[in-house]
């Protein structure tokens, strides 16, 4: 044999890597729209991107207004049912393996940088809607090591990327307001399937969820479930809209009119994350 | 080389046997835990990071405490050091590999690991420590190797391999750095939120690692025809009786700043560590278990003659070992969970498969740190036979 | 060379085990693929989509989750929702998963792991 051990080695493993490397030089990129780099390059094959329907609601920066004093028991319970139904999410007895999108605790829970003992009686008997503030800095998506959570930028809303999730849950950590959850284990088993949603996925077990503003029915030109579920009851009771929804860039939205003439609360505004979920007391 | 790591006596046999049945176990652990899904551990929630996490913080800091070695050897000539570089060199190895598979062990699809190569994010600080740690992994492998073969060969390194070793020094603070920045830049996490979060991680790994290798340095002693010298073991006892000091110093820092201040949000967990929280105290026999080792690991350490003799410098490392172990671990991942951010409180306990994976992956990084060091020993060996 | 006859020997059930895929099938009865065509549709979303249906996917996927653009015009001026569920599963389409997309899977013992979030259409049960 007249290569050594080591040339041997050397000389594979050189070939290996040249057997590897594709030329890709016949491939040119084409317009990837907001992609990012490694995306693009991902997709260098591919064909160019879609386009927006449409019959979609746009906004520039989506938002939700919390009527307080106009939630109460039944609607709380109802915009959790409704959105853990149409988004299949499976309902975990055991407490450590829950999952929730929207739910409602006491107001020294939701503020707890603004709660005392002598709160007002009002008040403290409420159910707060709690829920993923789709922060405009989201410390979330800072920390995702794979962009798997992500800002859009067309509307701002704090997406979940379901495929590209490696369950760190980094995202869960660094939350503020404990609005994610991890499918700790198969989510299929605890779904009814007679009354799942056929038009949306569940989840796989090893992925991070959390409300998605309903970006799907946003597409179709409707409001999110909770505010659709909510407004209609709030509807039947005469009261005041519980829940509204709307473009905070835009000034004459309801929200911004809102927020304009009521006096409003943020959770834990101290922290720079920039909650676009607002609660008017 | 890595030939002389599978000629061995019996024990060393035994000792590998032992190790690999470990993990065995936690490897068959592991697949059903890749089958279930990470319900298996007592994670939730609330507490979403344990006692994988936990491990990995920790020997982040073990691996980085390399520094302490190569330092005051390479930088400012301090030879009596030189006997034992490639054992602390190895101690990185076989940590930062640790590290790499707990986070493995974590993940809750670790098939897509590969997302984090194919879409770097810059802004995460977990990609920076998965570039951090695989850095360090190789400077550490390949520098070691390097020097040991030169030193197999009877020669003085090879020149170019300095710069390696120059990077290697900042690259340790590096390490561990960022794996405090992971926690230390987390709004919603108050425990955490704190400046002085990379300086106690530097100072608890320079404790702990230290310790680690001095123990290793009298087995190797024991067992071995190689004996490491008693200066260097003498020196990484001041290092490690200083930094425990500082380590024990910054956290009560902490105290005061949590207690005079009064704020709830710095006081609560201290208070669930130490007292327990509106009746949850699982941790709280864990952490008085801690101070108990820290305050006697200093007793041993400060006092000259306990230091001074080999015997009570190890039940001084050991000591040193658990209390950092607990502190960094169990006090600070878990810790910082509670109370969640709607100031609900659930607590963790680690499951038995949970157990057994961690189990696999330290005698995982014990096999590799074996395999190293018998290599390692016998170089030393035949050239000192030489 | 060293020990010729013990390489000889590895070698020999080396080639025999790599070969396996090969020799372990003959004269097995060739199974036919019974694969369902929608039935309305005639062309296919994109040309090539037998090789290129998983490139299709994961543009669209990309395309829906991380641009919000949801809708499609292909080379001959269709217009799709990019939706697996909605669309590639719609009635119209290949609704039934089990002779469609199962056929070619199963046949080269491919499991994407698509199924695990995404909800297959549901199929009637065999009648006996």
């Amino acid at each position: 044999m007249g290569v050594d051990r080591r040339k041997f080695l050397k000389i594979a493993g050189i070939s290996a890597l040249g057997v590897a490397a594709k030329p890709a030089a016949s491939v040119f990129a084409k317009d990837m729209g907001s992609f990012t780099p490694s995306e693009t390059i991902l997709h260098l094959f591919d064909k160019p991107l879609g386009f927006a329907p449409g019959q979609a609601l746009t906004a520039t920066r989506w938002a939700m207004v919390v009527n307080v004093k106009a939630v109460d028991e039944e609607i709380a319970n109802a915009c959790q049912a409704a959105c853990h139904k149409i988004h299949n999410v499976p309902d975990i007895e055991n407490p450590k393996h829950e999952i929730k999108w929207i739910w409602s605790d006491n107001y020294e829970n939701v503020f707890t940088d603004q709660e005392h003992e002598l709160i007002m009686d009002d008040l403290k008997e409420l159910p707060f809607l709690s829920l993923c503030n789709h922060c405009y800095d989201p410390p979330c998506v800072r920390v995702c090591p794979t962009k798997a959570t992500f800002k859009r930028e067309t509307d701002g809303i704090v997406v979940m990327d379901m495929h590209r999730c490696i369950g760190c849950r980094f995202c869960m950590a660094a939350c503020p307001y404990g609005s994610r959850s991890f499918n700790w284990v198969d989510p299929r088993e605890y779904i009814n399937e007679e009354e799942q949603n056929m038009d949306y996925p569940t989840r796989m077990k090893g992925v991070v969820e959390k409300c998605n503003f309903c970006a799907e029915l946003l597409a179709e030109g409707r409001i999110p479930r909770c505010v659709e579920v909510a407004q209609e009851l709030s509807r039947e009771k005469g009261k005041e809209p519980a829940l509204v929804f709307g473009d905070l860039d835009d000034p004459d939205s309801e929200v911004r009119k809102l927020l304009r003439s009521r006096y409003s609360l943020r959770r834990k505004p101290t922290l720079g994350t920039n909650p676009n979920v607002y609660y008017i007391v | 080389m890595l030939e002389k790591a599978l000629v061995g006596g019996r024990k060393y046999w035994i000792w590998m046997a032992c190790l690999l049945v470990v993990m065995g176990v936690g490897f068959v652990m592991w697949l059903w835990q890749l089958s279930y899904g990470l319900g298996i551990t007592g994670m939730s929630r609330d507490v979403s990071w344990g006692v994988y996490i936990a491990n990995f913080t920790f020997l982040v800091g073990v691996a980085a405490a390399a520094v302490m070695v190569v330092t005051p050897y390479y930088i400012h000539h301090y030879k009596v050091f030189g006997r034992i570089t490639i054992l602390a060199e190895f101690l990185g190895v076989a940590a930062v590999t640790m590290c790499l598979l707990f986070i493995i062990a974590d993940l809750g699809n670790p098939f897509r690991a590969l997302n984090v190569l194919l879409h770097p994010t810059p802004n995460s600080i977990l990609f920076w420590d998965m570039v951090v740690l695989n850095g360090y992994l190789f400077l550490n492998i390949f520098v070691g190797w390097n020097v040991l073969t030169a030193e197999r060969k009877s020669v003085p390194p090879p020149r170019w391999i300095k710069p390696f070793i120059y990077i290697s020094i900042p690259w340790a603070v590096s390490i561990h750095t960022v794996t405090a920045f992971l926690y230390a830049g987390l709004p919603g996490r108050h425990f955490w939120l704190t400046a002085i979060m990379a300086a106690r991680f530097l100072a608890s790994a320079f404790a702990a690692g230290p310790a680690l290798l001095i123990i290793f340095c009298l087995i190797v002693r024991k067992n071995t025809r190689f004996d490491p010298g008693n200066q260097p073991i003498r020196t990484l006892s001041g290092i490690v009786t200083y930094a425990m000091c500082l380590n024990v110093f910054f956290f009560l820092l902490e105290v005061f700043t949590g207690f005079y201040s009064n704020i709830p949000g710095h006081m609560h967990t201290i208070e669930y560590l130490f007292a327990g929280l509106h009746g949850h105290n699982a941790l709280v026999p864990w952490m008085w278990t801690a101070t108990f080792f820290a305050a006697a690991s200093l007793i041993l350490l400060l006092v000259p003659a306990t230091r001074r003799k080999d015997d009570t410098l190890v039940v001084a490392c050991i000591c040193v070992f658990i209390a950092t172990w607990i502190d960094k671990g169990v006090g600070l991942v878990l810790g910082g969970f509670v109370p969640n951010p709607l100031h609900h409180i659930t607590e963790y306990r680690a499951t038995v498969p949970e157990i057994f994976i961690t189990l696999a992956i330290w005698a995982t990084g014990f096999f590799i740190l074996s395999a190293l060091y018998k290599v390692a020993i016998t170089v030393k060996e035949e050239q000192q036979q030489a | 060379m060293y020990d010729g006859g013990k390489v000889i020997t590895g070698l020999i059930i080396g080639v025999i085990l790599l070969a396996l895929p090969l020799w372990w099938n003959l004269g097995a009865e060739e199974k036919k693929l019974d694969i369902k065509l929608p039935k309305k549709e005639k062309k296919c979303v994109e040309a090539n989509m037998r090789p290129n249906h998983m490139q299709v996917l994961d543009l669209w996927r990309d395309s829906v989750v991380r641009t919000a653009n949801r809708y499609y015009i292909n080379e001959n001026g269709r217009k799709f929702e990019m939706s697996l569920q909605k669309t590639c599963m719609s009635e119209n389409c290949h609704a039934r998963k089990t002779e469609f997309c199962d056929q070619c899977h199963d046949y080269t013992a491919v499991e994407p792991y698509c199924w695990d979030c995404h909800i297959p259409p549901k199929e009637p049960k065999e009648t006996m």
